[in-house]
């Protein structure tokens, strides 16, 4: 009686857990994605790699990163399915690269070089505690001319 | 799908309300390729990462096949200043 039960049973239980199984299929990529923008101050997506960027819009982000002397946490879409286009949805972004300052989107390539262009990247990076190294240069400079 | 930078400017022009658009494409012809400037007085108000949004929701469906896009988003007011 106990076999029967259980054997009746087992179809339903397995078949409920295959179910939510699929349904909670998306929640890692959007956890990792989560976990990995929260845990740095800036965080790039990107294609390639800094040293090897694949796409000269990452290029871009790369050199102005460098620029200011940013240290980043910089993650290859190109190598992660899951994650090119995870990020895409996290972000409500279609395109690659994208750029977390302290956990908030912030832009793709454009965004970057016109925040680059006004300075808003060094009040931005300031925000969260980091000195950009253009900052460093123009105070430096200043104190020669004096 | 193969958009046109003519299609993009009138899809553009008409859904933002915009006084002027530019759009060039960058592809050689394979038409995935585009830079644009717009502007218009949709943007007043509107930090840049809304006014790209803005023009992203616009273009939701062609940009699932348009690989590279550039965007510039000006004011009236801004886009004046430019010019002067």
């Amino acid at each position: 009686m106990n076999n029967l039960l259980r054997r009746s049973i087992f179809p339903i239980y397995a078949n409920s857990l295959k179910l939510s199984c699929r349904s909670f299929a998306d929640v890692p990529i959007k956890e990792k994605i989560d976990n990995i923008v929260k845990n740095n101050k800036v965080v790039v997506f990107m294609k390639g790699v800094p040293d090897a960027p694949r796409c000269g819009f990452s290029n871009a982000v790369v050199q102005i990163m460098r620029m200011h002397a940013v240290t980043y946490d910089s993650h290859d879409v190109l190598s992660d399915e899951d994650l090119r286009q995870g990020i895409k949805d996290y972000s409500n972004w279609p395109t690659i690269p994208q750029v977390f300052i302290n956990g908030e989107f912030v832009g793709g390539c454009d965004i970057m070089l016109q925040m680059h262009q006004s300075g808003e990247l060094i009040e931005e990076l300031k925000k969260v505690g980091i000195k950009s190294a253009l900052l460093t240069a123009e105070e430096s400079k200043k104190e020669e001319v004096k | 799908m193969v958009y046109t930078e003519a299609y993009l400017k009138e899809k553009l022009t008409k859904d933002l309300d915009a006084v002027h658009v530019e759009v060039t494409d960058d592809s050689d012809g394979c038409g995935a390729k585009f830079s644009v400037l717009i502007v218009s007085d949709k943007f007043q108000g509107k930090p840049l990462l809304a006014r790209h949004r803005l023009v992203n929701t616009v273009l939701q469906e062609e940009l699932k096949s348009i690989h590279a896009f550039t965007q510039k988003t000006l004011t009236v007011e801004q886009w004046n200043a430019q010019k002067s």
